[in-house]
């Protein structure tokens, strides 16, 4: 097994291309766990954590840019008002140290159906820098995940960032575990809506093989009070219900199929509510970039 | 004699040395803890030590038909490969007797079962090598299900020995004839806790000159170990020497062996020095669990709420081998009816063997199962009966002179209605507001306080301090007064295991009261003294206690023979013999006084095999604890908001020390409660981790109040009573009432999961 | 391969590092650190909590490749290198600083010595990732709520003490850091 560091992304990306078996390790919090208990080792480690250029972030007026080593605790810190839902999701990962190690681009790679942050990007239209020897390409996120923990990286492909749209009104993200604290995710859901399109997205997680969208709950946006106004409880009911609809869950030693479904329908019909009452907020949504140093 | 008669030096009443019984001195290895300096079992180490590791088995039963070690013994570095054709001696051990193969003999009968061991010059080695280990395996299908264990006789028997590791029944009075007002009817469940202690189970073998084996471990009790591992290496108990290594967390799950052999049979087999440690999934396979349960009661009571009978069926599974199934029998049995008068009793409890993971000691042994149960059967009946929690417990409570159901007088203080009394009359926290993971659902957040019910909820526990049954119990300390520099320095000298509790501090203490000595130094535990008995049982503060103070006093009436006196007082590092005052390092001179005293309880009786009556216990233990939860309906999702507990324990030793072990007592009942569980299918342990066996976080766990309550037990050591124990009883049903209370759902099964809520069956 | 790394104020160089172990086996194994614990080797239990560039991480979850050149402070080294705001703030910088960690020039941090005298401590196998947990904590907040503490050391799982005197612990320190003035820590 090798160990490579390189320093500079192009090193990374001819790295990668050399050994597309090696395998990427940022904060190495789920691939470590991996190897410390036995597993077949990769034939090498590509340690991305010395990439300078990775650990950054950037704004402008149509999109947040976060670089593939940015960490969760930076999500956190720095992303919350840019970027509100992936900051609640973050903070839900793991433990404070996990979250000083931990990045979006490698729950990406990891592409578990219980990563954290998935049901974010799939409700704010993320799309994935994926990069290579033979070029940069844009892999919007609704079809990055490939299956129980496959993606759609070529082998000589790294992950660069993660851009998302600047939010274009309220996010939520919600996820039940069977503690209070560091526990893997039995559901979680994110909602984010789009006050001008008046459109609402909505993500799952650790529901499907897949973290995926809730379609046909997201069609169920021109119902909802967007001029202010509590929501109607029917539409809630029928959103919830789209949402559960929407699974494929599985018994699992975290949860039942059935409390699963169950659990993501009260979730996403909370979420929402939560995401509209932001709207009576008076924030100017269409007008906002939320530019910051970067 | 050579001292000369040391000279009056006053007569002033002399200071008393600080850090006593009953003050909170620091302890001894705190120092070395914050520091990391302290040397746990795994962090042994010597040049040119081997690593050693295990092999297990995959299934749950199988013959095996093969074993082929060529491969791995190829493997460079790779030093030893050894199977059970290598075991020197007996190839069984077990502490109440030896069923369980030190590594498989032809078949295995739980997953996880060791086979083979190996050991080589690094872990990396190690493992690899492992892997080529072949063993191939006839598999049969596991019997799982613990009541057909027992009750089923077509079932396959697991052992020769039978499914049935013992039947304890107890019987008052005619239960099966009496009727009552009002009858409520339950069946329980309780899942496969673990301990979950955080330091793996690890040590370091050094094979000795004369043929023997020096072994460094973490351990619950040395000689118990020693007896078991000499046997199994055939060797005379004193070519086996242990000494405590630094022990990270017990709660029962050290009292079976686990390397301790293995690590032994290799170190001799290659003459080398061989260092072992379990990771977390194999540490979850690698010790007993908690007795999964199953129990079904009936209670009866007047119209105004007084028992009259209690029957109950209760199966405890002990999985593959015996560990301490009999005793944990025993304890179910005697304390199934928990702390009430009852005039006529029906128990009948029985020690399963099945396929699963063997299970034995945790913290509150057969008295935690039996727990949630019947103090699920009083809510019941209180709210038949339309009484308040408090007021049936109230009316039905032992008190001093109350009968157990095994017959036995409480003999000591047993002020239960009292504690209920306290506990119910606590102010109540005030509703949560949403702040920082404060409302269920915590970090995730779940909810803004849709669908929270608040519930408050209340248990009663009551536990048997020591070793019951008939047990010979005894424990050894010596006690060293010396001069050095001037100034007199106690050292003492036992095998007592301390595992976290603070055994070390209060020790000190007990010398500080005896002899009046300030500096008091702790011989590392070892098997070079005698027994000290078992860490465990809530034991040691009472026989390990009661040894050093009982050697402390014999080392007294040296220092006043010395004086030509009967008796002296030794207060302040000065001698009050009858007027006169002297320097006791003057008394002492260069002579030291050392004393070894032998430790035992009053003696106690088998429970009689038909009726259960006897006087099979020492001592009693209560706690009362009330739960405040919040329960999100919606989602199942449960935060405890407080966990008040009060407590009798006889004499405050050490307060800060009680307090951290009633804290802890009830942290491990709230996690028995809402997350704690060891899943099990068709024999197999699904979560071996801690990324899904869930202990509570720092999240999880409320603020404890404690109510702390001293009537003295006057058979006991300063009047104490054990208290590590107890508490652990009664947080789990305090909590899972309160979640009933909050939902109105009947819950009879703990660990209470989501899915329980929102899908009550 | 070699990996070189500052630990405690150290540059120190562990050679034969299998590129898959991580920074806790180095440390253990290599370095003759074994203060920081090996309890669960996931990242789900907090005892391995040591500071890498001044911020508190798992060394479990931590590749030994990943420390290089970086700077590591483990409990045993807790009392004299505190960390680093320098290294927090400036990835990569070598050499945190030593600070006067303790005002009576004791070997303890106040953390440490407060974990002992409010009876934090029992097994102990828990107690390094804490105290390195709540030394970092005690920079970021030196006054904080149950809330804070309860949320800073929620990946510190402790078996023994039901955490009541742990968090009895941080606010001792707090009050003792404190009244020892800025430079305490």
């Amino acid at each position: 097994m090798e160990f490579v560091r390189p320093t500079t992304f192009a090193d990374a990306l001819a790295e990668k291309a050399a050994r597309p078996q090696a395998v990427p390790i940022l904060g190495g919090t789920d691939l470590m766990v991996g190897l410390n208990a036995g597993h077949p080792p990769p034939p090498a480690l590509l340690d991305l954590t010395a990439v300078a250029e990775l650990d950054a972030w950037a704004v402008d007026d149509d999109e947040v840019w976060i670089g593939a080593g940015v960490t969760y605790r930076r999500l956190i810190t720095e992303l919350g008002t840019l970027c509100p839902g992936l900051a609640l999701a973050a903070r839900t990962v793991g433990s404070p140290q996990i979250r000083n190690r931990a990045t979006l681009a490698g729950n990406l790679g990891t592409a578990s159906p219980g990563g954290d942050t998935h049901p974010v990007l799939l409700a704010t239209g993320a799309v994935v820098e994926a990069a290579s020897v033979r070029g940069q390409r844009a892999i919007p996120i609704d079809d990055f995940y490939a299956g129980v923990k496959r993606h759609a990286l070529a082998p000589d492909e790294l992950i660069r960032g993660v851009r998302l749209p600047i939010r274009r009104g309220p996010q939520q993200f919600a996820k039940v575990g069977t503690r209070n604290a560091m526990v893997i995710a039995v559901c979680s859901v994110a909602v984010a809506l789009d006050v001008a399109r008046r459109t609402v997205r909505v993500g799952v997680g650790s529901v499907a093989p897949t973290p995926r969208r809730a379609l046909a709950a997201e069609d169920l946006a021109s119902g909802l009070p967007w001029d202010g106004g509590p929501l109607d409880d029917d539409v809630a009911r029928r959103f919830g219900a789209a949402v559960a609809a929407a699974t494929a869950p599985i018994d699992d030693v975290r949860g039942t199929a059935a409390y699963r479904r169950h659990s993501v329908e009260v979730l996403a019909r909370r979420t929402l509510a939560w995401a509209l009452a932001d709207l009576d907020r008076s924030e100017a949504w269409d007008g906002m970039t939320g530019r910051s140093e970067a | 004699m050579t001292t000369q008669a040391p000279s009056p030096v006053g007569s002033a009443t002399p200071a008393r040395t600080p850090g006593g019984i009953g003050e909170s001195p620091a302890r001894p290895d705190g120092t070395l803890k914050v520091t990391g300096q302290f040397a746990y079992s795994s962090d042994l180490w010597l040049d040119e030590a081997l690593f050693g590791v295990t092999l297990r088995s995959p299934h749950a039963r199988a013959c095996i038909t093969g074993i082929d070690i060529a491969k791995a013994l190829a493997v460079p570095g790779v030093h030893a490969v050894l199977t059970h054709e290598d075991v020197p001696g007996l190839p069984y051990y077990g502490l109440d007797h030896p069923d369980q193969p030190v590594l498989a003999i032809d078949e295995v009968r739980y997953q996880g079962e060791p086979v083979a061991i190996l050991a080589a010059t690094d872990p990396h080695t190690a493992r690899r090598a492992l892997s080529l280990i072949e063993v191939t395996y006839d598999v049969l299908p596991p019997v799982t299900d613990a009541r057909r264990a027992v009750f089923d006789p077509s079932i396959d028997r697991v052992h020769p020995d039978g499914n049935v590791v013992r039947h304890q029944p107890v019987r008052v009075g005619s239960a099966d004839e009496v009727t009552a007002d009002v009858v409520v009817v339950g069946e329980y469940e309780v899942g496969m806790q673990d301990q979950a202690f955080l330091g793996p189970e690890s040590g370091l073998a050094v094979p000795a000159e004369n043929g023997g084996v020096d072994l460094y471990i973490a351990t619950q009790w040395l000689h118990v170990d020693r007896g078991q591992i000499a046997r199994c290496l055939d060797l005379p108990e004193e070519k086996v020497r242990l000494t405590l290594a630094g022990v990270g967390g017990a709660f029962g799950a050290r009292e079976d062996l686990s390397m301790q052999v293995h690590a032994c049979m290799l170190a001799l087999h290659t003459g080398k020095p061989v260092r072992m440690s379990y990771d977390r999934a194999e540490s979850f396979l690698g010790h007993v669990h908690r007795h999964p349960a199953w129990l079904r009661y009936e209670h009866g009571a007047t119209r105004d709420g007084k028992l009259v009978y209690v029957k109950a069926t209760i199966v405890l599974d002990g999985g593959a081998y015996t560990s301490t199934t009999p005793a944990v029998v025993g304890n179910a049995a005697s304390l199934g009816v928990g702390p009430y008068e009852v005039p006529h009793i029906a128990i009948d409890v029985y020690g399963a063997r099945t396929n699963n993971p063997p299970c034995g000691a945790m913290r509150g042994f057969g008295a935690v199962q039996v727990c949630y149960a019947y103090e699920s059967q009083m809510d019941a009946l209180a709210a038949e009966l339309g009484l308040s929690p408090v007021e049936i417990r109230i009316r039905n409570a032992v008190s001093q002179g109350s009968k157990l159901a095994t017959g036995q007088v409480i003999d000591s203080p047993a002020p239960l209605a009292d504690m209920l009394r306290r506990v119910a009359s606590l102010p109540l926290p005030p509703s949560t507001v949403d702040s920082s993971g404060d409302l269920p659902g915590g970090y995730g957040n779940t909810t803004r306080g849709e669908g929270v019910r608040r519930g408050v909820g209340y248990g009663v526990g009551i536990k048997n301090i020591c070793f019951s049954e008939g047990f010979d119990d005894y424990a050894t300390a010596r006690v060293r007064l010396a001069v050095v520099g001037g100034e007199p320095v106690v050292t003492v000298h036992t095998a007592a295991a301390e595992v976290g509790q603070g055994l070390v501090t209060l020790q000190q203490q007990i010398v500080r009261t005896e002899l009046g000595v300030s500096t008091v130094l702790l011989q590392p535990a070892d098997t070079t003294i005698g027994s000290a008995g078992s860490s465990s049982a809530s034991r040691q503060s009472y026989m390990t206690g009661g040894a050093v103070k009982a050697a402390c006093e014999a080392v007294r009436t040296r220092v006043a023979q010395r004086l030509g006196h009967s008796t002296v007082e030794l207060v302040g590092g000065k001698v009050l013999a009858g007027d006169t005052i002297v320097d006791l390092a003057a008394a002492v001179g260069d002579e030291p006084i050392e004393e070894t005293v032998v430790f035992r309880h009053r003696p106690t009786v088998p429970m009689d095999p038909v009726t259960g009556q006897g006087d099979s216990h020492v001592q009693l233990a209560l706690c009362v604890h009330r739960a405040v939860v919040d329960v999100d309906v919606e989602l199942g999702l449960v935060k405890v908001v407080e966990l008040a507990a009060v407590q009798d324990v006889g004499r405050v030793m050490n307060r800060v020390a009680l307090e951290g072990q009633i804290h802890g007592g009830s942290a491990q009942g709230l996690g028995l409660a809402l997350m704690e569980e060891i899943q099990v299918v068709d024999g197999l342990v699904r979560n071996p981790s801690f990324t899904d066996y869930l202990i509570p976080t720092i999240l999880d766990v409320p603020p404890m109040p404690l109510t702390i309550l001293e009537h003295p037990d006057p058979h006991a050591p300063y009047g104490l009573r054990g208290a590590g124990e107890p508490p652990t009883l009664s947080s789990t049903p305090a909590i899972a009432a309160a979640v009933r209370a909050a939902t109105g759902l009947r819950l009879r099964r703990v660990p209470i999961r989501p899915e329980h809520i929102t899908h009550p069956t | 391969m070699r990996v070189t790394l500052t630990v405690n104020g150290e540059q120190r160089t562990a050679d034969d590092v299998w590129p898959g172990e991580s920074l806790l086996f180095t440390l253990r194994e290599r370095l003759g650190l074994p203060g920081t614990k090996n309890a669960c080797e996931q990242g789900e239990c907090g005892s391995c909590t040591v500071l890498l560039d001044g911020l508190p991480v798992c060394a479990c979850l931590v590749a030994a490749g990943q420390a290089q050149g970086r700077t590591v402070v483990t409990v045993e080294g807790i009392a004299r290198y505190p960390g680093s705001i320098a290294a927090r703030n400036e990835r990569g910088a070598d050499g945190a600083a030593p600070t006067a960690a303790t005002a009576d020039g004791s070997t303890l941090h106040p953390v440490q010595e407060a974990f002992v005298a409010a009876g934090a401590v029992q097994c102990g196998f828990c107690t390094p990732g804490l105290v390195v947990a709540v030394v970092d904590l005690l920079r970021t907040r030196p006054h904080p709520t149950d809330s804070e503490i309860r949320e800073a050391l929620a990946g510190n799982l402790c078996r023994c003490t039901g955490y009541e005197k742990i968090l009895d612990a941080v606010h001792l320190a707090a009050q003792r850091l404190a009244a020892a003035g800025p430079d305490a820590s």
